[in-house]
């Protein structure tokens, strides 16, 4: 059930649908947008904490203004496109970035009657845009025509075409599990069982799928494309002013639609377990939203946590978890839970 | 696959530094690289040349002093007490006890600091950000340590000709010895975060492999050295300062790669801690000062001087009287030349004085670990990854302002 049919609005015009459509999109940008701005400041406190310091605390109560403040400097930074870079794909790039991550939020089920689109291949359109993502890490990398910034271009290049294999794989057996490539009907099917998530069949699939997202937004263990220490920024190291905070932003609305990915397809959306709702009927209460919100925070904080915690995996290394660990294990995985799935 | 044979590759060369988040400074490497292969690597340096060599020519020897503070302005202390050390030889003046182990336990908290400064930054270059902060917040203990007996926090010259400035108080004492009890579980703290680590044993077990042999051939001195196996250590084989009576393990290494260097540094935390307690304990009374330490006024070497300068008043913590003046006649050091190595955390940091009688060295060379560290880079980087090259810097644990002198 979409919110048109609630509201009655099924049976307007076409243009009104249209305004509505758009008016929606607006919301989820919008609200993705504060979000990514306060995922920035959620990510400085939390491994400032960490870190035994306290992260940003002087621009508003305990820094509360800072993501505002940051957007404002990037904003008014000057624009700098080097005399030997390629201009128009040097410009396009972070739009690219940008626009990848931002075309995922449109089949995401936020709740049950709110999303911008409900495609039967919610699954197969979400993996066809994180590759499209890959092409702006490409693009800004060859672009740019300075080493640095071509050898972060090609390892992310390797790196989120490996790693994208080993996450497909993950999430067929999601799809099996299921019978469908439809997000909200992944979610429904995951009520059938008391604990009301796909997080425990399917706990090899998430394991895999959580570290081929980390690979996916280039975060740390998995850097290696922007490696500070090696290649400086890697593939954006010439970017500065808006163009450098685009694909910051592409990075982290990656990590929201991952983390809203693997809420969906592993921790039953925005449903809650059945069970806890039966122990504790005023549960049942809580908005969906809430229930997602919560889930999708839980999992950016464990791409913080692992920030904080772990040194950069080397490129070899990288390459050999992803071919001879995580692709035979979803491989394997996948082939167990098709024999259940067609013993049972 | 005659298709791939017939394809033309070319080697890309990049320059890696002077400006560059992981070379320690202003290292630069001229990297030739095929995919992420290094095929050559080969270092630059002199980016930070200042002349100290030339211009502890044209000073007197206590004048020089504060030119080695800026050699490797991460361990300043270290660098005094070698300077120190090597003008006491070269004058034959004896330092009184208390001095001594007063030197002992400040070179022995920068030795900490250095090694510090060395795991956070080589943590961080292998991308573990939390070791970086962790270990700069115990840093702070030892900077403040440093300021509560001298004033300063970086640059020092606390350690003088002929024993150190002022002499430590009781407040000074008590902070050390607490530092000492909680140090140990920092250590810990750091170790927890990488030491089993799966990510860092894969980053450095294996990498940057020196033999013995190569080691002690290339000229590679302290914790560099010991990681290959080989039991060198200056406080051993030539004592100076407290070091004869202190009891200590030199640790050492058996793989000579990454990870047994690092294994290493986190051993000398904790033997540097054990020896500042047994310091600690020990520490005598007395004098911190030479009688014929020699003041400023050494400038005017041989000639004869009108009048005697003031007498010094050194502070001292019981009230005893100030220590006497320095003759006024003093002469420069006759015609002669001296050697003096010191292990300062780096390895072996060695002063050459060739001195004219003029109470100004004729010739000071400053023989620094980092610089012939740097050299060692290209034998270990060729043939690895990318990634490795800066482990390898990380773990040769040069300071360029030491470097470049």
């Amino acid at each position: 059930m979409n919110i048109n049919e609630v509201i009655g609005l099924e049976q307007t015009s076409f243009l009104f649908q249209l305004l509505i459509i758009i008016v929606k999109i607006a919301v989820v940008i919008g609200i993705t947008m504060l979000h990514v701005a306060y995922a920035t400041y959620f990510e400085r406190k939390v491994i400032g904490h960490m870190q035994v310091r306290l992260g940003p605390m002087r621009v508003g109560p305990h820094g509360l203004l800072q993501p505002i403040a940051d957007g404002v400097k990037l904003f008014f930074k000057e624009d700098i496109i080097p005399v030997a870079a390629d201009r128009t794909v040097f410009q396009i790039a972070p739009y690219v970035a940008v626009f990848a991550t931002l075309s995922s939020l449109a089949v995401i089920p936020f709740f049950d009657i709110f999303y911008i689109a409900n495609i039967n291949v919610g699954l197969l359109y979400l993996f066809a845009m994180s590759s499209l993502g890959g092409y702006s890490l490409i693009m800004s990398g060859w672009a740019s025509n300075s080493k640095y910034a071509f050898l972060g271009g090609l390892r992310s290049t390797a790196q989120i075409i490996s790693y994208e294999i080993a996450m497909a794989f993950s999430l067929v057996s999601i799809m099996l599990m299921a019978g469908s490539m439809n997000l909200i009907e992944i979610v429904q099917a995951q009520q059938q069982y008391w604990y009301g998530m796909y997080l425990i069949p399917q706990f090899v699939a998430y394991i895999v799928f959580m570290i081929a997202a980390f690979a996916e937004t280039n975060r740390t263990p998995f850097d290696l494309p922007e490696a500070e220490s090696e290649l400086v920024a890697g593939y954006f190291v010439e970017y500065s002013g808006m163009r450098f905070a685009l694909f910051f932003l592409g990075e982290y609305i990656g990590m929201i639609v991952m983390s809203s990915l693997a809420v969906v397809c592993f921790w039953g959306g925005w449903t809650a377990p059945p069970i806890l709702i039966k122990l504790i009927p005023p549960l049942a209460m809580v908005p969906g939203i809430i229930w997602f919100i919560l889930k999708v925070y839980f999992h950016i904080f464990l791409f913080y946590w692992v920030r904080a915690t772990l040194p950069r995996y080397r490129y070899d290394k990288l390459m050999s978890l992803g071919w001879k660990i995580l692709i035979p294990v979803a491989l394997a995985n996948l082939v167990i839970t098709s024999i259940l799935k067609f013993i049972f | 696959m005659a298709v791939i044979r017939d394809l033309k590759t070319k080697t890309l060369t990049i320059n890696m530094g002077p400006q560059h988040p992981a070379t320690h400074g202003v290292l630069r490497l001229v990297i030739e690289l095929d995919g992420e292969t290094v095929v050559k690597c080969k270092p630059y340096v002199g980016y930070l040349h200042r002349g100290t060599e030339k211009l502890g020519e044209n000073r007197t020897y206590p004048m020089a002093l504060p030119l080695s503070d800026r050699l490797d302005y991460v361990s300043s202390m270290s660098n005094n007490i070698g300077f120190c050390v090597a003008v006491e030889k070269l004058l034959g003046i004896e330092v009184p006890e208390r001095a001594k182990y007063i030197r002992t336990i400040m070179g022995e908290l920068t030795r900490i600091a250095n090694h510090i400064v060395w795991i956070a930054t080589h943590a961080l270059d292998i991308g573990a950000m939390t070791v970086f902060l962790y270990s700069m917040r115990d840093r702070e203990w030892i900077l403040e340590l440093y300021e509560m007996a001298c004033g300063a926090r970086l640059t020092v010259t606390y350690p003088r000709i002929g024993g150190v400035r002022a002499d430590v108080d009781q407040e000074f004492l008590d902070h050390c010895y607490k530092f000492t009890e909680e140090f140990p579980k920092r250590i810990l703290q750091y170790e927890t975060l990488i030491d089993q680590n799966r990510i860092w044993l894969q980053r450095t077990k294996g990498i940057g492999v020196l033999t013995a042999e190569e080691a002690i051939n290339w000229g590679l001195s302290g914790p560099t050295l010991r990681g290959s196996g080989v039991p060198y250590d200056i406080r051993k084989f030539a004592p100076y300062d407290a070091y004869d009576k202190v009891e200590f393990e030199v640790p050492v290494g058996k793989a000579g790669d990454v990870y047994d260097r690092y294994r290493c540094r986190m051993e000398e935390f904790r033997q540097s801690n054990s020896i500042i307690r047994q310091c600690l304990e020990k520490l005598p009374g007395g004098y911190v000062l030479a009688a014929d330490a020699p003041g400023y006024d050494l400038a005017t070497g041989p000639r004869k001087k009108p009048a005697p300068p003031p007498p010094k008043t050194e502070p001292a913590a019981d009230g005893s009287p100030p220590t006497p003046p320095p003759p006024p006649e003093e002469p420069g050091p006759a015609f002669e030349d001296v050697y003096v190595a010191t292990e300062v955390p780096k390895g072996e940091l060695g002063f050459y004085f060739i001195s004219d009688g003029t109470g100004k060295p004729y010739r000071m060379r400053i023989r620094a670990p980092s610089y012939v560290h740097a050299s060692v880079l290209p034998k270990m980087c060729e043939g690895s990854l990318v990634a490795d090259i800066i482990a390898n810097i990380g773990t040769i644990d040069i300071v360029l302002g030491e470097c470049d002198r």
